[in-house]
């Protein structure tokens, strides 16, 4: 009796095993299924086909409009849950692209020099003008190109300036100036956060003069990260440096370049 | 027998423990004392408002806890956003490399819940006698239970756990131009409306033949400007005891109140008198600038907000000069108000070694002392979590040097905290569940697209609601979210639900059959 006993009572623990081991398996993992946020196609992407536009009809396009323009991609800033910013620019002008929908594959492809059709509508966010919800092809068969900068140096006081937002700049001959101080009261040559708030991998913010004036220069963190030679080089700048910088004219309240590449001349 | 019997307990003990998943990680056992010989190295995921003086009271409380407990050492990593740390918790979950301690938000800590034994829950570090709130066996003064704000300490609450301590508090409130409101003819009421501030939006928006707005002169002017639209809509649904969500993860904002607020909305937007941060931008910018009236935003983002702001954030050339006021958020009965309360919680993520969730643990107590709590209190419009700290001398000169001068007793800061100070009974937070956020993304996701399509001239009619509640819905797979409503159908039972049930049955039948044979034994023996 009691082998029987011993023996059915084995068999029904191990078959309860085998229950509990086979739900384990089925259990979703996922910790939030309900919280992946399909982006792949907005409810308010811009869909409708609406005629390829220059830049300049693009610049007269009121705010809030659809837009569509053919531009070629310059520098990819970030991806997340399917959404793609850009910095894209033809030989008339520059658009910034903020979150257009846009697959991991795709984005990929978004090499600099390659050809795309956008299709969103004109937004401005604190002075910065840009394409958003937007959704975007590839130009099939399309040339390539790759704008080269335009010194805006001696532009950088003038109200001209904002006419070449968003495109690929350079600024030459400008010297490095005190971006704020370390914890001992020692000037600094630049600051992780725009308050010195962040750490290593964080957004770096440095000034620079030219003609009396100073300007604040940003790495942003998603478009160069803490692997790129231009963040490493903004990590070694020294105060009263004469430096030559490219990047991409981003606004905020403002200019507030998005510096791709320093170099120091003296 | 006694054999068969323990042989028959054990079986049960591991088929139950079986059945909670052999592959999670050991629930937490808070261990008899901590390791005092060995060395600890935690991981703390702390968020700050971008604003160095946080950061560095992080770094000062770090400092201080190593010495007094040197076989700790606690590594600092800082973000400046609660959805970065929300992902990369989510992906530090896959890989078994959370954080010792994390800065979160309830309705994050309800999904990272999703996995057994993921997140600690409190309740037995909390009434441990030696290392619990309170004891005096801690090398610092930690708050007792009883005097941690009780109604914060419940937002911590999780199926009736408690799995975040409060770190700070905060709120909404509206800053306001009152300089403008008076040039309109109004006069600011002891408590906001929202009838009143739609009304002096509109007021707001007459412009000359040039096409400035006659009340600034400039070309932009947006009234009424609001940073969370997620709160904006939660916070309006609970004012008119309207369907949000509830405790059983029902979803419940689709419904007529909403859609008659996003009306209103609308209404509004047409004019220009209305539109949001993710639209136009940081309401401060607006009304630092003189482009704005009504600007809503967190307690903790009032020193960016007035003419003499201590963070600035446009051009100095931009700035006007007002009288800025700050008041509770608009509400639709004022002698009822409610407000949402929210603001940094702490949580603790499991570890096999309990001893390192300990020590984890004693941080967090750490975090509650009093100096930390009023030093960081007082970089933005924040309050203590305790009442140790709100009481306490330095806490009450503080707020007593309000508008002294417009750095660490900045006036608006400040009138901004005693707002907080003075409404902690009027606040509330939202029921926290596995896709709770999910549905606060929906409530903002709401207003957002409303205010684009009137932008973009699109149709806003009951048509488009009934798309906009659709849509949304899919975007952030609501029809997904599991309630535990005990009335609803749950279909079928799974197979392996099935044979456990079965494997019991069979279990249970052996008990008996042995219970049995156990009497007759005894019977034949008395033969």
């Amino acid at each position: 009796m009691k082998k029987l006993l011993f023996l059915a009572l084995a068999m029904a623990l191990a078959l309860s095993f085998t229950g509990c081991t086979k739900q384990e398996e089925t259990v979703e993992t996922a910790p939030a299924t309900t919280e992946t946020v399909e982006t792949s196609a907005p409810a308010e992407t811009a869909t409708t086909d609406v005629a390829v536009m220059s830049y300049e009809e693009y610049m007269a396009a009121e705010l809030d409009t659809q837009v569509c323009v053919e531009t070629y991609v310059q520098a990819k800033q970030s991806w997340w849950e399917d959404k793609a910013t850009v910095y894209t620019q033809t030989p008339e002008g520059a658009y910034f692209v903020y979150d257009m929908a846009c697959s991991q594959e795709d984005y990929d492809k978004l090499v600099p020099g390659t050809k795309i059709k956008v299709t969103g509508y004109k937004a401005e966010w604190s002075g910065e003008v840009e394409i958003m919800d937007g959704s975007f092809e590839f130009v099939e068969g399309a040339d390539s190109y790759i704008a080269e900068p335009i010194d805006v140096t001696e532009l950088l006081a003038s109200e001209d300036l904002i006419n070449y937002q968003n495109q690929k700049v350079s600024f030459t001959g400008m010297v490095v100036e005190a971006a704020g101080q370390d914890a001992e009261g020692n000037d600094v040559a630049f600051l992780y956060n725009w308050d010195g708030s962040g750490s290593d991998g964080d957004d770096l913010y440095f000034n620079a003069s030219y003609g009396g004036n100073t300007y604040t220069f940003t790495i942003e963190s998603y478009l160069c990260d803490n692997t790129t030679e231009v963040y490493e080089a903004v990590e070694n700048l020294q105060i009263g440096q004469t430096i030559d910088m490219e990047g991409f004219l981003y606004w905020y309240e403002g200019v507030n370049p998005h510096i791709t590449a320093v170099t120091v001349v003296e | 027998m006694r054999v068969l019997r323990n042989i028959i307990i054990l079986g049960l003990v591991l088929l139950l423990g079986g059945c909670h998943g052999s592959k999670e990680s050991v629930s937490f056992q808070v261990p008899d004392a901590l390791g005092l010989e060995r060395s600890f190295e935690l991981t703390f995921w702390a968020k700050n408002d971008t604003n160095k003086t946080q950061t560095d009271i992080y770094k000062q409380a770090i400092e201080e806890f190593q010495a007094l407990y040197p076989n700790i050492t606690v590594n600092l990593r800082l973000y400046t956003d609660y959805g970065k740390i929300y992902n990369d918790v989510i992906t530090n979950i896959a890989t078994g490399t959370t954080p010792n301690i994390c800065i979160s938000y309830p309705d994050h800590i309800a999904t990272y819940l999703t996995g057994d034994n993921v997140v600690v829950p409190l309740d037995d570090l909390m009434d441990d006698p030696t290392y619990g709130l309170g004891s005096s066996e801690l090398s610092f003064v930690s708050p007792t239970k009883e005097q941690i704000i009780s109604k914060y300490l419940e937002e911590g609450k999780i199926a009736n756990h408690y799995y975040a301590m409060p770190f700070m508090r905060s709120s909404e409130v509206c800053y306001i131009n009152k300089t403008f409101v008076e040039k309109l003819g109004y006069t600011l009421p002891e408590h906001l409306t929202w009838d009143f501030i739609w009304e002096v939006s509109e007021a707001a928006m007459a412009k000359d033949e040039a096409g400035n707005y006659l009340l600034n002169g400039q070309q932009v002017l947006i009234p009424f400007i609001y940073k969370s639209t997620d709160n904006m809509m939660i916070q309006y649904l609970a004012q008119a005891d309207a369907g949000y969500s509830n405790e059983q993860g029902e979803v419940l904002i689709f419904n007529d109140t909403t859609k008659d607020f996003l009306q209103t909305i609308a209404k509004h937007t047409a004019s220009g008198a209305f539109s949001t941060f993710k639209i136009s931008g940081y309401p401060a910018n607006f009304l630092n600038a003189g482009q704005c009236i009504f600007a809503i935003d967190s307690t903790a983002g009032a020193t960016w907000m007035g003419a003499d702001a201590p963070l600035i954030d446009i051009s100095e050339d931009a700035l006007v000069d007002f009288e800025t006021v700050v008041m509770e958020i608009p509400q639709l009965d004022p002698d009822d108000p409610k407000m949402i309360s929210q603001g940094p919680s702490i949580c603790i993520f499991n570890k096999e070694d309990p001893q390192e969730v300990l020590a984890s643990w004693l941080f967090v107590q750490y975090l509650l002392t009093n100096d930390i709590q009023i030093s960081y209190a007082q970089t933005e419009g924040y309050v203590p979590v305790t009442y140790l700290a709100q009481d306490d001398k330095a806490y009450q000169d503080y707020l007593a040097a309000a508008g002294s001068d417009d750095d660490l007793h900045y006036d608006v800061k400040l009138q901004a905290t005693n707002i907080l100070l003075a409404n902690v009974d009027n606040t509330f937070i939202t029921p926290v569940f596995n896709g709770s956020s999910s549905v606060r993304d929906t409530a903002g996701q709401l207003i957002e697209n409303t205010v684009k399509a009137v932008r973009r001239k699109e149709t806003v009619d009951d048509a488009y609601f009934a798309q906009l509640f659709t849509d949304v819905s899919a975007l952030y797979h609501l029809d997904e979210i599991t309630t535990t409503d005990a009335k609803r159908d749950l279909g079928p039972l799974p197979p392996t639900a099935k044979m456990l049930i079965g494997s019991l049955a069979v279990v249970w039948c052996g008990l008996f059959v042995a219970f049995i044979w156990q009497i007759r034994q005894k019977k034949r023996e008395k033969r």
